[in-house]
């Protein structure tokens, strides 16, 4: 049981990452490797303003506003000076790394005595000494469920639209009259804005901020948007966002299992493996039958 | 009145490719005139086009809209007073938006793009009605994705989204090469139709000489970027299709094919 909810915990965490990567990837097509520098942008601002007695729950949209200009930069430099795509995301995530270092002020910052989202005064208060362990896993849930619905929301703005129209066919957002660059480096800052909001989050979850927890973070929202995509893809019903969610945790879910039953050195191969089986299994089986027959 | 005034443009300047379009180009039309653009490949056509749209920069001259030039006005900008229709049906509307969607926001052109909600629900039974003059039924089914329509019908509803909002130029680019010639002849009307509800003027590149001859006051035919045939009016109205057709193998035989 603990196994299960501490996967569901750290797929849900990452979820809202996946929701800032299905932005980029996805909705703007750009493969924006950023990500592995605002996602531990985001835990770096949480150590350093919880050391400094910010309120934790205030250290979420500073995550996200700070997440919000490195996008924009990254948006900037891809846009204004005409850097190529990836490049430009390579660019923000080496630069990031040392901005990461000056702000938590050494490479691992650890946080267990320190006031967070899941443990302060305020919960204390309401429940007594000992906070339920069951209630960090509602906490999440819940900004989860925040992100997702203004996201859904976002996106049936008009705003929304043009953000979708420009990863669509961008001829048109410059036919109606709008700048496609500024549309695109709107969306790249939402994206991460998300992302870093994912690292403030799990920087409070885990009691610790550490230097290289952004090494492979974009592999995993592109992973967990894949998956979810491609597992959900003939329930039209589900939406999109829900769908990337639900990837993360099948994520996380197949590298606990990896970790718990083939042991450390194993884990990435079954990982794999575990991957592989998903996606085959979620692939249309209906037309591979009618072309046999 | 849009003017192009001693238009000069290059491609590959200072390189062994260089390659004079325009040299001088000067061009001419008033407010609600159709002009009929025809050439061969290469003839600078669509150049034209995209250097009135700012799609592609200008080396020297000006382009002249009621008495502002507008050469240095970025492309985007350019739009606000200008509908493009393209020769891919797939560049005026958006894949995997639905119907309803891709009328909002064409609708929603010159304005801001801001957080109110994208569908305006009182706009909807306006956009049915839009689209039920163009007879394709896509009425009925405002949310369905954009993508899975036939080129003919995306092009109708690219033609629709162009010209939904109020725009001084209708710029179309070879609008109907990609269509079948029943499906042609239907956009082509429709065309029409709209330029002469709305009082658009309008430029149109076409292969097609029929509609060259069929449709508009104006006729002009390029060549190595220049005019080499322009009649309006009466003298318009009595060119034949084998008079362009004349002029065309008179330049060919100049250019050696």
């Amino acid at each position: 049981m603990d196994f299960l909810v501490s996967v569901l915990e750290q797929g849900l965490i990452y979820g809202i990452m996946a929701l800032g990567v299905y932005i980029t990837y996805k909705i703007l097509d750009f493969p924006d490797l950023s990500v592995d520098g605002t996602f531990p942008l985001g835990a770096a601002i949480t150590a350093a303003m919880i050391k400094m007695g910010v309120n934790p729950y205030l250290t979420l949209l500073i995550a996200f506003a700070v997440g919000l200009c490195a996008g924009a930069c990254t948006g900037l430099i891809h846009v204004k000076f005409k850097v190529r795509d990836l490049l430009s995301g390579i660019i923000m995530m080496t630069g990031l790394y040392t901005v990461n270092l000056y702000i938590a002020g050494t490479n691992n910052v650890p946080l267990f005595s320190s006031e967070t989202i899941f443990r302060n005064e305020m919960l204390k208060k309401m429940f007594g000494e000992t906070v339920p362990k069951w209630l960090d896993i509602v906490i999440i849930l819940i900004i989860v469920l925040i992100c997702k619905i203004l996201l859904d929301l976002y996106m049936k703005t008009q705003s929304g639209y043009l953000l979708r129209a420009v990863g669509d066919n961008d001829v048109i957002v410059t036919s109606l009259a709008k700048d496609k660059g500024n549309v695109k480096i709107l969306g790249l800052a939402i994206s991460n804005g998300l992302v870093a909001l994912s690292g403030c989050v799990f920087a409070q979850q885990s009691k610790v901020f550490d230097i290289s927890m952004g090494t492979g973070a974009l592999v995993i929202g592109l992973a967990s948007v894949i998956i979810g995509l491609s597992f959900f893809k003939k329930m039209s019903f589900v939406k999109t966002t829900t769908a990337v969610i639900v990837g993360s945790i099948f994520y996380k879910l197949c590298v606990a299992l990896a970790l718990k039953f083939a042991g450390a050195t194993a884990t990435k191969l079954i990982t794999a493996i575990l991957f592989l089986v998903i996606l085959i299994v979620s692939v249309d089986r209906k037309r591979k039958v009618k072309v046999n027959a | 009145m849009l003017e192009l005034k001693n238009i000069h443009k290059y491609y590959n300047p200072g390189t062994i490719n260089e390659m004079c379009l325009f040299e001088n180009f000067n061009l001419k039309i008033e407010d609600g005139q159709f002009v009929s653009v025809v050439g061969s490949n290469g003839s600078g056509k669509t150049s034209m086009l995209n250097l009135i749209c700012g799609s592609i920069p200008l080396d020297s001259g000006s382009v002249v809209i009621d008495g502002k030039d507008i050469a240095k006005e970025k492309e985007f900008k350019r739009n606000q007073y200008i509908g493009r229709v393209f020769q891919n049906p797939a560049m005026g509307t958006c894949p995997s938006m639905t119907i309803a969607e891709n009328m909002a926001l064409a609708d929603n052109k010159g304005k801001i793009y801001g957080l109110r909600l994208g569908k305006n629900k009182l706009r909807m039974d306006y956009y049915r009605e839009n689209l039920r003059q163009l007879g394709l039924g896509l009425e009925d089914k405002m949310d369905v994705k954009v993508g899975v329509l036939s080129g003919g019908q995306r092009q109708a509803m690219a033609l629709l989204m162009s010209t939904m909002t109020p725009i001084r130029f209708l710029i179309l680019d070879e609008h109907t090469a990609a269509l079948d010639p029943k499906t042609a002849d239907l956009i082509m009307e429709l065309t029409d139709k709209v330029v002469k509800e709305k009082k658009l003027t309008t430029i149109m590149v076409t292969h097609n000489l029929r509609y060259a001859v069929e449709y508009g006051d104006r006729l002009l035919m390029l060549h190595q970027g220049k005019a080499v045939m322009d009649c309006a009016g009466k003298e318009k109205e009595s060119v034949q299709i084998e008079q362009i057709l004349g002029k065309f193998n008179e330049i060919s035989i100049e250019c050696g094919n």
